[in-house]
């Protein structure tokens, strides 16, 4: 193994870093942008914590946060405000490692969970809670015991396997992916309109804040779950990252250095499903975030392909930062998801327009 | 010939179902009373009064869906080309939308031209999108533009009525796609638009036939370009304005309808074009006739069936065809 390392190490000009058995190449460009995504998040959040009916100072939002601060001011930040904003950062970096994972293994730019199918099964099962519970029968009744975000996980999940299974055939082919998920993604919305139609008028509002992905009312109960997933999953992602750098290299290639190309395939993206599936389960389906920021962190950082680290730091700067907007600029009760979207649709018709270029140039 | 004949009785007897079944119980002997000699019975009533104007409504609105389907999978040159799919449908749907809920327009005629105007921008789009490539876009460029557009929009409609309740009551059962509780004039008002866009795609079909050939080729040929893609572009325009402004957004028709008749007659569009017209006004009657049966007392909205029975056929293609790498 040292010689191999070795060898990056002279070939990549980079220095190696080790610790046991774990070894990565140190890029200091990556760090930077990590950093400063950090700091940035933290400021935002500082900001986004301070704003409210009771306003609180950046400064003081930090003293809090480190622990001092009058017992008021606590118990705001701590037990009313932080969630919102932690809850929104983690759903934040869910999804761009998600994304960054996607798009890895499809190595293409437009392959994202959104378009898996995973954002929209999550929906179905949520709006099957919300509008048919105490009434559809016992599989609705077990989804409603389970309680929302779990029937939501439970969705993204079914839906994602059901688009990896139909888009199969003798290997995954990326543009058979997006197009089974479009597919999939069609079927789930039209049975998502007919539960709108059938719910009476309040469920009805409630389907469609939640179907948009909002972060109002979240308390530490959704910031616990999605903070397990993460350290739980983010690791063990980062680890298997080095397969990545092998699928990059085409599948012959890869299957040349020994590794188990469809295998590697599935459990890279069995990995990112979960993420996202978490990610929606806490705050409803916030699109294009998973799609757009591997795609900014990549420019940013300057690799092959998206890196997971600095597209968690993106994703969690992306969605703090999208819920400051709706809660202050957009004003009222606009969730976070319509942010996301806004930004997020035009870039990719911006993504498609330059691929189109590219090819027939 | 063959097609023609059994498109026709296809039709024919989706229309007898449609003027039959209905939550409203009648026998054939009843609905025969109600054409021929009517009286003002219950059973007159409800078979003059809702269910012959559901049934145009839901014939034209497919005759339109399907030929825009044609024009829009011709101009592409893209087999997954759909007025639903490419966002055009959501164009317009977002702009009636905007129309009723923001300005307060409640008039068809005050809100049908949103529809062509959103119809029109979407359509812009896609098409403007695929002139920047010199082979066509992909399917899936297309198909994830269309994606992009429509979740844009409707993330900007959810946006607008999430905060007012009588709005967001009236979107969610128009956003469904259905025919019931339209009225005759209603269909009436929307039939010249509908007419207009017929006639274009006529018009435009010895152009489709010779850009299927490419740009280059066509052009050689003596093709004026530019005015067949504005031809074309105003045909959808009318076509899926008109649809989507009196029966919400109906997905896949354009999408099927002219697969299945270029398995039965080829692809030359003069064929093309009236029996994709006839097609569509078929699935359209049947999946409503379905829509009724299903769901016992309540209906299935036309939308929402067609939405759940034509995601698989889509996904079969995609499948089938070593189409994903064009």
């Amino acid at each position: 193994m040292t010689t191999t390392e070795e060898r990056t190490r002279e070939v990549a000009g980079r220095r190696a870093m080790r610790m046991g058995p774990v070894s990565a190449v140190w890029r200091p460009r990556t760090a930077a942008v990590v950093i400063a995504a950090l700091v940035l998040l933290v400021l935002l959040g500082a900001v986004s914590i301070g704003r409210g009916e009771y306003p609180i100072a950046v400064g003081d939002v930090l003293r809090v946060l480190v622990g001092g601060g009058s017992r008021g001011e606590t118990f705001v930040v701590n037990q009313l405000r932080l969630p919102r904003v932690l809850c929104g950062a983690l759903v934040g970096a869910a999804l761009g490692v998600a994304g960054a994972l996607t798009q890895g293994v499809a190595r293409n730019p437009l392959v994202s969970p959104d378009v898996l199918g995973v954002t929209d099964g999550a929906g179905v099962a949520a709006l099957l809670v919300i509008v048919l519970a105490g009434s559809g029968g016992t599989a609705v009744g077990l989804l409603a015991a389970v309680g929302l975000p779990v029937a939501a996980l439970i969705g993204g999940l079914l839906a994602a396997a059901l688009v990896v299974v139909l888009a199969y055939r003798q290997g995954l082919d990326a543009f058979r992916f997006i197009l089974v998920g479009l597919g999939i993604s069609v079927a789930l919305v039209s049975v998502t309109s007919w539960l709108l139609v059938i719910a009476n008028v309040q469920q009805a509002g409630l389907a469609l804040i939640w179907l948009r992905g909002s972060l109002n009312a979240r308390g530490w109960e959704h910031v616990i779950p999605i903070a397990v997933v993460l350290v739980l999953v983010l690791p063990v992602a980062i680890a298997l990252a080095f397969r990545l750098d092998a699928l990059d290299l085409g599948d012959d290639a890869a299957r040349g250095l020994g590794e188990r190309v469809d295998r590697s395939r599935v459990l890279l993206l069995g990995l990112a499903v979960v993420l996202a599936a978490s990610a929606t389960a806490a705050a409803g389906p916030i699109r294009f975030v998973a799609l757009v920021v591997p795609q900014v962190a990549v420019r940013l950082t300057g690799g092959s392909r998206p890196p997971l680290l600095a597209s968690a730091c993106a994703g969690a700067l992306l969605v703090v930062a999208g819920d400051l907007v709706a809660r202050t600029v957009l004003g009222g009760e606009v969730p976070v998801g319509v942010v996301t979207v806004v930004l997020g649709a035009p870039y990719l018709l911006y993504l498609l327009v330059r691929r189109t270029r590219k090819d027939s140039a | 010939m063959l097609a023609l004949v059994l498109g026709l009785g296809a039709l024919a007897l989706v229309v007898v179902l449609s003027v039959a079944v209905g939550a409203a119980p009648t026998t054939p002997a009843e609905v025969w009373h109600a054409l021929f000699s009517p009286t003002g019975s219950p059973t007159d009533i409800v078979v003059r009064e809702l269910r012959l104007p559901r049934t145009l409504l839901g014939a034209v609105v497919g005759a339109a869906l399907g030929v825009a389907g044609v024009l829009m999978q011709g101009h592409t040159r893209n087999p997954l080309a759909d007025p639903g799919l490419l966002g055009i449908s959501g164009g317009a749907a977002f702009c009636v939308v905007l129309s009723t809920t923001v300005l307060g327009v409640s008039d068809v005629y005050g809100y049908i031209w949103f529809a062509f105007a959103g119809a029109a921008l979407a359509a812009l789009l896609v098409f403007t999108l695929g002139a920047a490539s010199r082979g066509g876009p992909t399917p899936v460029t297309l198909a994830l533009a269309g994606l992009a557009v429509s979740e844009l929009l409707l993330a900007i409609t959810s946006g607008m009525v999430l905060g007012d309740g009588p709005s967001l009551d009236a979107y969610r059962f128009w956003a469904a796609g259905a025919l019931d509780d339209r009225g005759a004039d209603l269909t009436f008002q929307v039939l010249p638009f509908m007419v207009l866009g017929l006639v274009l795609a006529a018009a435009n079909t010895r152009a489709l036939d010779v850009l299927a050939l490419g740009e280059d080729s066509a052009r050689g040929l003596g093709q004026n370009i530019t005015r067949a893609r504005v031809v074309g572009l105003t045909a959808v325009t009318l076509l899926t304005g008109a649809a989507v402004a009196v029966s919400g957004p109906i997905g896949f028709v354009g999408l099927v309808a002219p697969h299945v008749v270029r398995s039965l007659v080829g692809p030359a569009h003069g064929r093309l074009v009236p029996l994709a017209a006839l097609v569509g006004a078929v699935l359209v009657l049947a999946a409503d006739v379905v829509g009724r049966v299903v769901v016992r007392p309540a209906e299935l909205a036309v939308g929402i069936l067609l939405g759940i029975v034509g995601a698989p056929f889509f996904i079969a293609m995609v499948r089938r065809r070593r189409m994903v790498r064009l």
